[in-house]
């Protein structure tokens, strides 16, 4: 395809007061011809926006150049069908540039970094191609499968079926209900927050029968998923039968089981008798007798120990999140069979959090005495009850129980995708990828990008990066722990309820909505052929031209979604609805055979080699900085909309993520006479701020073999630098980008310029 | 204007903080057309003005980045700020709703030049500070406003400058003479999310909130560490500019008391620590105390409450502080407090003192146009059998940002569900 490329210049917002836009122009006719350029007073006004229109409908040109404000603003005013480059000239220019001295214009530095982009935004729009979206020759699904059968799955089941899809829902128990089925009675979300009531499985399963569309699997599992989005296919084995299902998205919703109490000796479960558990109560509750499980006589003095396993960093380091709640019911049941019964509570703090506090305010009304203090010991009390010995942080003295009948254990909550069961598969796998592990130079970046699988064999996915989900902490499998809660690392499997978080009931049917319709969501965007998040409506999607692929696998391991496969002789197979759109395989591929339409190595390679370098006897210096388009970005031009004054050496190139940096950009930087590259991207480590999860990270870990290269140019490796830099440092980028600048000056000029 | 169907599977979301961009931004990239209607110049909400979230320590600012782009993107959502809803009528389905939209003064045309700003002399009142500074009466609202907008202020309007300020303007943007105006919709489904407001310390006796300078409620602490703050956010001492030495944090401050919230608030326990991780990131060896009664950090926040546990110049006692008395001459604060421990009173002298005020529905002050339940303290209640407009977040129950954010999804699904099957 012919470029015809128009460019547009806005003069307006000090732009023509502090640069000289003529120029511009001489500059863009000189180097890149293109068909029209034409500068305007008001770009984005009406009047502006009509002669850039005019000019699209005569077909003189199929690419449009804006040299204005900042992407991040008017984009609806400059919303056109071409490809359309907006060149920031303002924020990144003229408001944190001073203006320039027209005296002497052709020395000038603002109006040299304003030539310099319009320059790279020509590059750019020479090698940017017309979008289209992905679109496979496969048949798309747009049901939804629900992987659990409890309150959480059979919610996400009616939920997705009354907005209109089809489920299919697969439980591995003979009937639905899960956790729930074990229950007596829930606490109550609504005033007077302190009523307890029927769990409701028997409604809900009724009302799930009413819904139309939903297929039920009951004594079911998922032997493999295997495809992407809008074209999961699911082999789903019940007994000897198996059954296939083609699906849309999926909700992961199998649960959490409590921990394990015969890990808990120490608080006498399984040496003491009468020592039980939550879920022992209600099973009590349920008939409506709570005894002596010695000798079945009625329990008149009770405790409950908090935080069994939880809060604990020999079992669970995480606070369960629902057992004091748990506690606090199970006390007012039991006052309810035996109103002159004693309960205790031994506790460290009372999560009573929201309206549960009116509930725990009853309980204290009601008589319920609160320990605060650790369990010293807990034995037989010689006449079959049980005794506890504890601290009492409240009145600093040792206080002994020791008339109990019964001590009820607050387990707390393990997540179901972190129990490991260990299948001849997993195990062959994992035999298999010890191997190559051995032999593969990269294997700690492998198990960094694709994070810890855990084998609990649940959805078994036939991905190359294994069967399960990422964990992100303690075996719950989300990404984005606060904004973004029902993200998982595989595109279109949305896990809710207790299976991503510790969560009570209310919060699990709520989640269970929600990641019905992100399942939803996920299969209209995909199949227009659009991303999902965080790059939602994004119609690109990367390419692979794979005869000069040499098969290295660095795609498929490093990305942080799982979404490439591999063939046997370990050809990557992409699967465009998997993608996340943010380029870490493009990063990752030393042969450069990735690319986006309007987003490549070679044409992120022309914006940088599109930057005039001047003679060292000039004395004026180049620093590329490639900026994460997220944070990094948006924080440069706030420098700008708060005037403060950037370093005019720099030449900024927006990434999708800094995971996408291929190392041959800094060569060719370098190798271009540019005197240093600053790299600006996420907070990497356990609180990471990448969206892709891995990108920042993985741009650090190839960053470290750069030295080499660098070795290679006689050059020092103190010329690429690498920074985290969060959204709001607008106030520390001048001084973060000074400071880089002092050691290139230290250093001196790059000896590569002029050749 | 969407078609008749649209407009019939149309969803109108109120409130743009956390749980409305949610609802809205979730329901539009299924495929409906979304209003959402937001009271003040900008989105983003109450959590626009926190400098930091739990337990990352992360700015709000990089996910709302994410959702602006989410709307960018997105052309089937229609943004009216400055707007409130004055009538909602109809059924499931069929809404009509009025929406008052009040001046901004500043048209489409704006392109946060700023030179309006420039000429502008007269000054009001910071409201995204909290009012702890001042600003041109034509202004940006906060500097990641979204949309990047000027608004001028009504008190300008009238005056001498004006005039001037509109012909600063060289984009025609300026209409001083722009009027309230009120405009109808058509939708299928509401989802309503007003969100909170921070309980009024001033009603709490004895803590001197709001008369004595160097006590500070937990939202204001907010904009003290923002660098976009007053301060620019250096920590200080609002009597004299000084540096802090020691801060006392006091929880429960409202919540979890039947004289004020009977409930717990949820997030105070969480700000707190983040807080107390504020002020130990400025001053190294600054003296942290923190008053509680139960420390809820629920879930993995565990982890959060654990690593400041660490830090062996933080303190956490457990007791309810009784009163705060200032040094007239030093503005010195002491607490007293009975140590639930030793059981002693103890007089603790602090340079500052945070309440961690807790969290009050909107919809205790501003009522839903339409037959609502409420409990007692204003959180609505939704009734299941009654469908077509929806709660979301902090107007349900006392919600973190994770909890919202799922509240938020939720509720855009039952949207969807109400218009599904027009």
């Amino acid at each position: 395809m012919d470029n015809k490329i128009g460019l547009y210049i806005c003069t307006g917002c000090g732009i023509g007061e502090a640069i000289d836009a003529d120029r511009l122009i001489d500059i863009a006719n000189e180097d890149f011809s293109p068909s029209i350029c034409k500068t305007h007073e008001c770009l984005c006004s009406p009047e502006g926006v009509e002669i850039l229109k005019a000019d699209i409908d005569s077909g003189n040109i199929n690419k449009v150049g804006i040299a204005a404000c900042s992407s991040r603003v008017m984009y609806d005013i400059f919303d056109f069908t071409l490809p359309t480059e907006r060149i920031n000239i303002r924020e990144q220019v003229v408001w944190s540039q001073p203006p320039a001295d027209r005296e002497n214009i052709e020395e000038d530095d603002t109006q040299m970094m304003a030539e310099d982009y319009i320059r790279m935004g020509l590059a750019k729009l020479n090698k940017v191609l017309p979008l289209e979206p992905f679109k496979s020759e496969a048949e798309y699904a747009e049901s939804i499968l629900v992987v659990g059968g409890g309150i959480t799955g059979m919610n996400a089941a009616i939920d997705a079926s009354k907005a209109g899809y089809s489920v299919v829902l697969v439980e591995k128990a003979d009937n639905l209900g899960g956790w729930a089925l074990k229950l007596y009675k829930k606490p109550s979300p609504a005033p007077h927050y302190t009523e307890i009531s029927d769990p409701g499985v028997k409604e809900l399963v009724e009302d799930l029968e009413k819904t139309s569309n939903i297929k039920v699997y009951t004594g079911s599992v998922i032997k493999e998923i295997s495809g992407a989005p809008c074209m999961f296919d699911v082999t789903i084995q019940k007994g000897t039968e198996t059954h296939d299902e083609r699906v849309g998205a999926i909700v992961l919703a199998t649960g959490a089981v409590p921990y394990d109490a015969t890990k808990l000796g120490h608080l006498g479960y399984g040496n003491v008798p009468n020592v039980i558990t939550h879920e022992q109560f209600e099973a009590m509750a349920k008939k409506r007798a709570i005894n002596r499980p010695s000798d079945n006589t009625r329990a008149e003095c009770i405790a409950f120990i908090q935080c069994a396993g939880s809060r604990d960093e020999n079992h669970l380091n995480y606070c369960s999140a629902t057992c004091c709640v748990e506690s606090l019911k199970q006390a007012k049941i039991f006052k309810e069979l035996n109103p002159e019964g004693q309960v205790y509570i031994l506790y460290k703090d009372i999560r009573a959090y929201g309206h549960y506090e009116l509930l725990y305010k009853e309980m204290q009304n009601e008589g319920v005495i609160f320990i605060k203090g650790d369990v010293d010991s807990i034995s037989e009390n010689g006449s079959g009850g049980v005794q506890i010995d504890t601290n009492d942080f409240l009145s600093q003295t040792e206080i002994t129980l020791d008339m109990l009948d019964l001590v009820i254990l607050a387990t707390g909550m393990v997540p179901s995708t972190s129990i490991e069961i260990e299948t001849e598969k997993i195990k062959k796998e994992a035999d298999d990828s010890e191997k190559t592990d051995t032999q593969a130079k990269d294997a700690p970046l492998e198990n960094m990008a694709s994070g810890k699988i855990l084998a609990s064999n649940i959805l078994n996915l036939n991905y190359r990066q294994g069967p399960e989900l990422p964990e992100l902490k303690y075996g719950f499998p989300d990404s984005h722990f606060i904004c973004f809660p029902y993200e998982t690392r595989r595109t279109g499997i949305y896990a809710a309820g207790s299976v991503r978080a510790p969560m009570d009931i209310y919060q699990a049917i709520d989640d269970a909505g929600g990641a019905a319709l992100k399942a939803i969501q996920c299969v209209e965007l995909s199949k227009k052929g659009l991303g999902v998040h965080p790059r939602a409506n994004d119609i690109s999607y990367p390419e692979f031209d794979m005869s000069r692929c040499t098969q290295c696998k660095r795609c498929t391991e490093e990305c942080p979604f799982g979404a490439i496969n591999e063939d046997e002789k370990s050809n990557p197979l992409p699967n465009p609805t998997r993608c996340r759109r943010c380029g870490i395989c493009m990063g990752a591929c030393p042969e450069r055979i990735i690319s986006f339409k309007n987003y490549s190595v070679p044409l992120v390679g022309n914006m940088l080699k599109a930057i005039n370098v001047p003679e060292e006897f000039d004395e004026k210096p180049r620093i590329l900085i490639l900026a994460c388009e997220n944070d990094a970005y948006p924080a440069l031009d706030m420098v700008g909309i708060n005037r403060l004054q950037l370093s005019p050496w720099i030449r900024v190139i927006s990434v999708r993520c800094l995971g996408s940096l291929n190392l041959i950009w800094i060569a060719d930087s370098l190798s271009a006479g540019i005197d240093g590259v600053l790299l600006l991207g996420c907070k990497h480590g356990d609180d990471y701020q990448c969206h892709f999860i891995q990108g920042s990270a993985l741009a650090d870990i190839r960053l470290s073999k750069i030295s080499e290269t660098l070795d290679r140019l006689a050059l020092e490796s103190e010329r690429v630098r690498i920074l985290e830099v969060s959204i709001t440092d607008f106030d520390k980028l001048p001084g973060m980008i000074k400071d880089f600048e002092d050691t290139l000056e230290e250093l001196g000029p790059n000896p590569m310029k002029g050749f | 204007m969407p078609n008749q169907k649209a407009a019939q599977q149309a969803i109108l979301v109120v409130g743009a903080g956390m749980s409305g961009l949610t609802a809205a931004i979730e329901a539009a990239e299924v495929g409906r057309e979304v209003y959402i209607v937001e009271k003040e110049a900008f989105l983003g909400g109450r959590v626009a003005q926190m400098n930091q979230y739990f337990p990352k320590l992360c700015s709000p600012d990089c996910g709302l980045e994410i959702n602006y782009r989410r709307i960018k993107t997105n052309p089937r959502i229609h943004i009216l700020t400055m707007a409130q809803i004055v009538k909602i009528d109809g059924k499931e389905g069929d809404y009509n709703v009025s929406i008052k939209v009040m001046p901004r003064y500043v048209n489409e045309r704006c392109t946060a030049c700023g030179e309006c700003s420039n000429a502008c002399t007269v000054e009001i009142d910071n409201k995204f500070n909290f009012g702890l500074d001042k600003v041109k009466a034509a202004y940006l609202p906060h500097a990641f406003a979204f949309p990047l907008r000027y608004i001028i202020d009504p008190s300008l309007i009238n005056t001498e400058n004006a005039k001037e300020v509109e012909k600063a303007c060289k984009y025609k943007a300026i209409e001083l003479d722009m009027k309230e105006k009120e405009i109808s919709i058509n939708v299928g489904a509401v989802i309503w999310a007003t969100g909170w407001s921070p309980y009024d310390a001033s009603k709490i006796m004895f803590y001197g909130a709001g008369s004595y300078k160097n006590v500070l409620t937990n939202i204001q602490f907010e904009r003290f560490a923002s660098s976009s703050g007053h301060t620019k956010g250096k920590i200080i001492k609002p009597s004299d500019g000084g540096i802090v030495n020691s801060v006392a944090f006091v929880q429960c401050a409202g919540s979890r008391d039947e004289n004020h919230l009977p409930y717990c608030s949820r997030i105070c326990c969480l700000a707190t620590l983040k807080h107390a991780m504020y002020v130990r990131e400025q001053y190294p060896n600054a003296e942290i105390s923190i008053f509680y009664i139960d420390i809820r950090a629920l879930g993995r926040f565990e982890d959060f409450y654990n690593k400041v546990k660490q830090d062996d110049k933080i303190s956490f006692i457990k007791g309810k502080v009784a009163k705060i008395e200032e040094d007239k001459a030093t503005k010195e604060l002491t607490l007293r407090v009975e140590d639930q421990e030793t059981q002693r009173i103890i007089n603790k002298k602090v340079d500052l003192v945070v309440l961690a005020t807790g969290m009050v529905p909107n919809t205790a002050i501003d009522k839903i146009p339409a037959e609502i339940q409420y409990d007692e303290n204003g959180f609505i209640i939704n009734d299941p059998l009654k469908t077509g407009i929806y709660g979301a977040g902090c107007i349900k129950k006392p919600a973190d940002v994770a909890v919202s954010v799922q509240d938020a999804t939720n509720a855009a699904m039952k949207a969807i569900q109400s218009t599904a099957r027009r």
